[in-house]
């Protein structure tokens, strides 16, 4: 294990040290202490390594990851591992608006709540939050699966391509062309398969799935008022 | 009827002009707005209204043939650590492989490289004909994060934060079904034939405090190497310039109204956004009293055609303008030599606008491989560097007229106006006077 303190090395220092390691280093585990809710904490990652956070940090730490697997030991600010396309992003605590947006792939575990925007244009992350999602989140989500163990706030799946979400709490209301959807087998096995991964005692047979009804998919001015 | 009395002969409204009252009946057999390509169509205070002065006793010129006139540009010199160092000051617009076919894009690659400048991705990726066509490759970070990633965030030569564009300041983009194709669909995480919707905010960031953070987020990605522009379109030029700065940016891109789209209502096109010759002063002021004039360079981009376009752009305070209809023409868009092929889409050749259907018979606009295939990517980036040749010797020539050793010594003070318009938007005088509307001379 080595140990980057944030408040030495500072953000360049330590994002220059993580992005240059070789991809067969031994040196896979890094701690980086104080991070001080600082902004862009281990971005652009692209090997191997696991790094561990000792604190609360502010926005888009994980950004565009490839397969580090970095666990926020605190609260994460907005856009935590965005674009993210491969890896773990961890966050114990809770995470602010636009939580794995745009995120090509990889899984991203909220242990608290998310805000805001979860999971908006994702592209193929896997989202997984154990408490609460807020409003507008997967809008215009294109791919993947956003897992919500708590509730969903307004217009969940606004305008949603083909990602999937599902959730066992209460869904305030769902967003345009978003609605609920069957449970079937393939579904079940998915979820199943992305709560054990983000270590949740949930059981899919709790949870609502939600999907597109793909009814705004070509325009047509019949379909005006849904916006 | 009796012939003896003279009678009106019928007059038309011009108000409701004959195309007002072919939309009108267009809108009303089809419920939806009219979508098409291109720039603003109507006319609008623009360079042709400013004059350059040219040399005589008070400023003398030099040797067009013998005396050397420097064309370079090196833009990102703010934080960049590799700066892009350009032959001349045009550069290639943000166009979108998807928008335009793939021979499209390698074709503006090659004329842009041979001519020594750069072109610029769009909503949609990278590609590798592109990328490996292009010796210097603006890649663009865009709401909808189409195809991004960070292999190809590292392999560009510069990365442009779209915040907007003049066509469409505060609007989102369309790529309708009909163009996407089985690749465009995987570079784009979409299922084939679907339109696809291009955001009009970023997904992760609002304002420009979170703006900084953004460009923070970006540099670190790619070590500071890279320049970063930031593109707005022209809304509020001044404000959203000095904004630009505020939060880090190595190069400020304005796009005015006469800067072309893909596809957008046609009322957004017509109705929303400044000229692109009432943008140029207010974002060059907003520069100045940040000290950052020729700190942070200014591309300027809508409706350039030629060289003296070229060259007020550059005598208002750009340091560069980048063009995109213009380059598509070079390509070959709207040629009449598919005058026939434009009549059976219900045009004419310089008229055709719709490029979002993908049938377009030049082969640029488009996603059918039949049509694509009629564009040769060698011959049409010959024809894109031939003119920016041309663009790069008419400057050359206006700025040797004003006695310039270099097309970024241009001034206001080498310019005229022929409107009030103009003048008020360019400040600088009217023609035959010392009149710069809203200005007071003591």
């Amino acid at each position: 294990m080595n140990e980057l303190d944030l408040k030495k090395e500072g953000i360049r220092g330590i994002n220059s040290k993580l992005q240059t390691l070789p991809k067969n280093t031994n040196e896979k585990h890094w701690v980086v202490t104080n991070p001080m809710g600082q902004h862009s904490i281990a971005v652009g990652l692209d090997g191997p390594l696991q790094i561990d956070i000792k604190g609360h940090v502010g926005f888009y730490c994980g950004g565009m990851n490839k397969e580090s697997e970095i666990t926020i030991h605190g609260h994460a600010g907005v856009g935590t591992a965005e674009n993210m396309m491969s890896g773990i992003v961890w966050v114990k605590g809770n995470s602010s608006e636009s939580a794995g947006a745009t995120g090509n792939g990889g899984l991203l575990v909220i242990d608290g709540d998310a805000s805001s925007r979860c999971g908006i244009s994702m592209k193929g992350i896997d989202i997984v939050v154990g408490g609460n999602v807020g409003h507008m989140s997967a809008f215009m989500g294109q791919r993947g699966n956003l897992v919500v163990c708590g509730d969903a706030g307004d217009a969940l799946g606004d305008s949603i391509y083909e990602a999937r979400l599902y959730v066992k709490g209460k869904v305030a209301s769902l967003g345009a062309d978003c609605i609920e959807k069957e449970m079937r087998a393939e579904h079940i096995a998915d979820l199943e398969r992305l709560l054990k991964a983000a270590k949740r005692k949930e059981k899919p047979s709790e949870f609502k799935r939600y999907g597109s009804a793909r009814k705004l998919y070509n325009f047509s001015v019949d379909h005006a008022d849904a916006y | 009827m009796d012939t003896n009395i003279p009678r009106t002969i019928p007059r038309k409204s011009a108000t409701f002009d004959d195309a007002t009252l072919a939309e009108i009946r267009r809108a009303a057999s089809t419920g939806i707005y009219d979508i098409r390509g291109a720039g603003a169509k109507r006319k609008l205070p623009h360079f042709d209204d400013l004059l350059f002065l040219g040399a005589s006793i008070s400023r003398y010129p030099l040797e067009g043939y013998r005396e050397k006139c420097g064309t370079d540009v090196v833009l990102g010199t703010r934080f960049a650590k590799k700066p892009i160092h350009l032959k001349i000051p045009i550069t290639i617009a943000g166009m979108s492989f998807g928008s335009l076919s793939a021979n499209a894009k390698e074709a503006l690659g090659r004329g842009a490289s041979a001519a020594g400048t750069s072109t610029t991705t769009g909503d949609g990726g990278m590609t590798p004909e592109e990328r490996g066509q292009s010796k210097h490759l603006v890649y663009q970070y865009l709401p909808s994060r189409y195809g991004m990633n960070p292999d190809d965030l590292r392999k560009a030569d510069a990365i442009e934060v779209v915040i907007g564009q003049g066509a469409k300041p505060g609007g989102g983009g369309m790529l309708l079904g009909q163009k996407i194709s089985d690749r465009v669909a995987a570079m784009r995480c979409l299922p084939k034939g679907i339109d696809q919707r291009s955001a009009c905010r970023h997904p992760d960031w609002t304002g420009p405090d979170d703006l900084e953070i953004k460009i923070q987020e970006l540099r670190e990605i790619t070590n500071w190497e890279k320049p970063i522009y930031v593109k707005i379109g022209g809304a509020r030029p001044y404000y959203d310039v000095a904004l630009a700065v505020k939060a880090g940016a190595d190069v400020v891109v304005v796009d005015g109204m006469q800067g072309g789209t893909a596809a957008t209502q046609e009322v957004f096109i017509e109705h929303v956004g400044q000229p692109t010759l009432a943008c140029i002063r207010p974002a060059v002021r907003a520069l100045q009293e940040l000290n950052m004039h020729r700190k942070v360079q200014l591309i300027v981009s809508g409706g350039i055609r030629n060289g003296a376009d070229l060259a007020k752009a550059l005598a208002l305070g750009a340091d560069a303008v980048a063009i995109g209809t213009a380059a598509l023409v070079a390509l070959g868009d709207n040629d009449p030599h598919y005058e026939a092929e434009y009549n059976a889409l219900g045009t004419t050749a310089g008229a055709y606008d719709d490029w979002h259907e993908g049938r377009d018979p030049a082969g640029i606009t488009t996603q059918d491989p039949v049509l694509a295939a009629r564009l040769d990517p060698v011959k049409a980036g010959r024809r894109l560097y031939n003119y920016l040749k041309v663009l790069t010797l008419e400057a050359q020539t206006i700025a040797r007229a004003n006695g310039k050793s270099h097309v970024h010594n241009l001034e206001p003070e080498d310019l005229c106006a022929l409107t009030i318009e103009a003048a008020a938007m360019a400040q600088v005088p009217l023609a035959g006077t010392d009149w710069i509307p809203g200005k007071m001379r003591f």
